[in-house]
């Protein structure tokens, strides 16, 4: 019998992005997309091409640069039988529209009993390692996630970008969808080449709230998410050769957080390494360090951390590079484990 | 409120400096980034906002303050800081990265903070109101001499913060004034399809204070409308609300296809550019001549030049050094 294979088609997580926004678009009229630059010009990272093309300019809305006020009218749309996509260009710049998003976004639905959904996407880029200054690198996913209401998701790669979008936009509940600049797949921002993946052409959700083990391995577990899954991929190449058996675990949302996965992982290696591009102090890598400690997890070793150090992050390349997470730190938090 | 003849050749000449700047500016940044063009590359890497076209803006509203006061600008702030003084070696050491830059490479092209002229800005849109508005604030409340001008896009007037801080300086009645540089586009949107009216200077109206509209992107009209705006603040009377209609040459940022720009836009502004204009009137009013123009054009080019090979010269600091300065 000859299997019928899908023809292989890779794509960016821009275009996966597109791809399933406009999929969307196509069978439900509710949902419309609002955001700066995101109609002809297709976004600044791309992730809208084509959609005004195809809606036009009543369903993929430029807007005047008023983050509140498109921001809270997506709330105020969502709860009204709409299903907004919106875009915060840079995550950095929520600090000039975050009580649409903390306190009424993330909110209402609760407040209201349950009683007044929110069903809306909020896509934002994040990320740095372009020299691009400290306010417009940052990726704060801690800042998100630590607030309740709100899922937060960030993929890694463009299969699950394309899943994860669509579960986002189906989803009851408001969805923070962060984008990784550097995995986006726009060569001016440098462009890892292992987020372009195969795609399928149909539509298909990728579950939020689902880690995913994309390396198997037996002696060190390395959690990571958008950049930090790359960082631990080519870090668990290079442990493979000194004979370490790295498994890697993308966890794709930080809200709700699969802390089961990680706990299995972690049960099988004895070791952790959490690696995140966001600030170090109070993120995404203590959080994970602590669920795994409080699950009574018996360790081989001091779990480790490798983050972003407490500062604003700097403009100058060398600087900047220093400061980034990598496969090096990795390793090197890896080394400090045997040494314990 | 008109301009001396040493005045104009003031602004003329900071206008040389500032797009002599950007023109070096923009070959250095692509250096490395050919044939692919990735931002991360070449000595210097990120976002790169040009302001050729905006100097108008820049030259005839410092050509009225001095080091003591305040600016505060946007992410696109080389012509106003060459205006306002800013040490244009340690400017350009910043924009490289290195360690003898204005920040030792912390900050770069959209992070320029010179303590000694007083001035800074900020990548965030709108965010450089509250702060005039608050340095102004300080200047009434130590009695010192000295105002603030913040600087914004016509994109960031439909920013919150505009609004809000426009609103407190009208009621305080603050020495501060509000440049708004109109060149129509906010990326690739343009001022028509984001903003409710024609001309934001109308919007003064609602905060109690002047507004005026400066058309012709000139910088001696500018010079005389804000000259009267300043003494006003300098005289206790109030902040001032300023629109200027100005052209963006180039890109949003460097690497911009510029796809959403109507044929013929770019190349019907450069026709008015208003450096020539500028030059060919000093001509004509004979305040220069063709001697006097070769001079000051290499007086810029030499300055420039010198910035330049400071900034190459320098070294980057140790990486570690990232870690200093978060506190003091
Ligand atoms: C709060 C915020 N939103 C969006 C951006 C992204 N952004 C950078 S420049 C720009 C356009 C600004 O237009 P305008 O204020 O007219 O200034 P211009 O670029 O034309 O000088 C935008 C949207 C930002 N930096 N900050």
């Amino acid at each position: 019998m000859t299997q019928v294979k899908e023809k292989e088609r890779k794509l960016t997580i821009a275009r996966a992005m597109a791809e399933a926004i406009a999929q969307e678009m196509r069978i439900d009229d509710k949902v419309f997309v609002m955001g700066e630059d995101i109609g002809e010009l297709g976004g600044v990272f791309g992730n809208t091409r084509g959609l005004h093309e195809e809606f036009g300019g009543e369903r993929v809305r430029d807007t005047p640069i008023s983050e509140t006020a498109f921001i809270g009218a997506a709330v105020g749309a969502a709860s009204d039988g709409m299903k907004p996509v919106v875009e915060l260009m840079f995550v950095d710049f929520f600090g000039v529209c975050f009580d649409a998003i903390y306190n009424m976004m993330a909110k209402n639905t609760y407040f209201s009993g349950g009683n007044v959904t929110v069903p809306m996407v909020l896509m934002t880029s994040t990320g740095g390692g372009y020299s691009d200054g400290g306010q417009h690198s940052q990726c704060v996913h801690a800042t998100f996630a630590h607030l309740p209401g709100m899922k937060v998701v960030a993929p890694s790669n463009a299969y699950d970008a394309k899943g994860m979008m669509i579960a986002a936009i189906r989803d009851p509940n408001p969805v923070v969808f962060m984008f990784h600049k550097a995995l986006q797949g726009m060569g001016w921002l440098g462009t890892e080449k292992e987020a372009i993946v195969h795609v399928p052409e149909a539509a298909y959700e990728v579950e939020l709230g689902k880690a995913v083990v994309t390396r198997p391995g037996t002696d060190v577990t390395i959690v990571g998410i958008t950049s930090g899954v790359h960082f631990g991929l080519k870090a668990a190449r290079i442990l493979e050769e000194q004979g370490v058996s790295a498994e890697v675990v993308d966890l794709r949302s930080l809200a709700p957080l699969d802390r089961d996965t990680v706990i299995e992982s972690v049960k099988k290696t004895g070791r952790l390494i959490v690696v995140d591009e966001d600030y170090h102090s109070y993120g995404m890598t203590a959080e994970i360090i602590a669920s795994v400690v409080e699950a009574g997890v018996p360790l081989k070793a001091a779990p480790q951390r490798v983050a972003y150090p407490d500062i604003p992050i700097p403009f100058a390349r060398p600087m900047e590079q220093w400061a980034l997470p990598s496969p090096e730190k990795i390793i090197a938090a890896f080394n400090k484990m045997k040494e314990d | 409120m008109k301009p001396s003849q040493e005045q104009q050749v003031w602004m003329y000449k900071h206008m040389l400096v500032s797009r002599f700047f950007e023109e070096v500016i923009e070959k250095i940044y692509m250096e490395g980034k050919s044939p692919a063009f990735n931002m991360a590359n070449g000595p210097i890497p990120g976002e790169m906002h040009l302001s050729n076209g905006q100097e108008p803006c820049a030259v005839g509203v410092c050509a009225h303050l001095t080091a003591e006061d305040v600016v505060t600008s946007t992410h696109r702030p080389h012509h106003v800081a060459i205006a306002k003084g800013v040490d244009l070696k340690a400017m350009a050491a910043e924009i490289f990265g290195k360690k003898t830059g204005l920040s030792g490479g912390r900050g770069g092209h959209m992070h320029i903070f010179d303590a000694n002229v007083n001035f800074s800005c900020s990548g965030i849109i709108g965010q450089s109101v509250g702060p005039a508005v608050g340095a102004a604030l300080s200047r009434v409340m130590q009695k010192k001499s000295g105002i603030a001008v913040a600087y914004l896009g016509e994109g960031a007037a439909n920013q919150g913060a505009f609004h809000e801080a426009l609103n407190m300086a009208g009621v305080w009645k603050l020495p501060v004034i509000f440049i708004i540089e109109d060149n129509s586009w906010g990326i690739s949107v343009s001022k028509r399809a984001s903003t409710a009216i024609d001309r934001n200077s109308d919007r003064a109206v609602a905060y109690g204070m002047p507004g005026e509209f400066i058309a012709g992107n000139d910088p001696v009209a500018i010079f005389d409308v804000v000259g009267e705006a300043i003494a006003r603040a300098r005289n206790g009377g109030g902040p001032t609300l300023i629109e200027i209609e100005t052209s963006r040459l180039a890109g949003h940022f460097m690497g911009d296809g510029e796809t959403y720009r109507p044929a013929g836009e770019k190349e019907a502004l450069q026709k008015i550019d208003p450096i020539p204009v500028m030059k060919q009137r000093l001509l004509d009013e004979g305040i220069l001549t063709d001697a006097t123009d070769a001079a000051l054009v290499e007086e810029a080019h030499a300055a420039v030049d010198a910035a330049i090979q400071f900034a190459r010269d320098s070294e980057y600091a140790a990486p570690e050094e990232a870690m200093q300065k978060v506190f003091v």
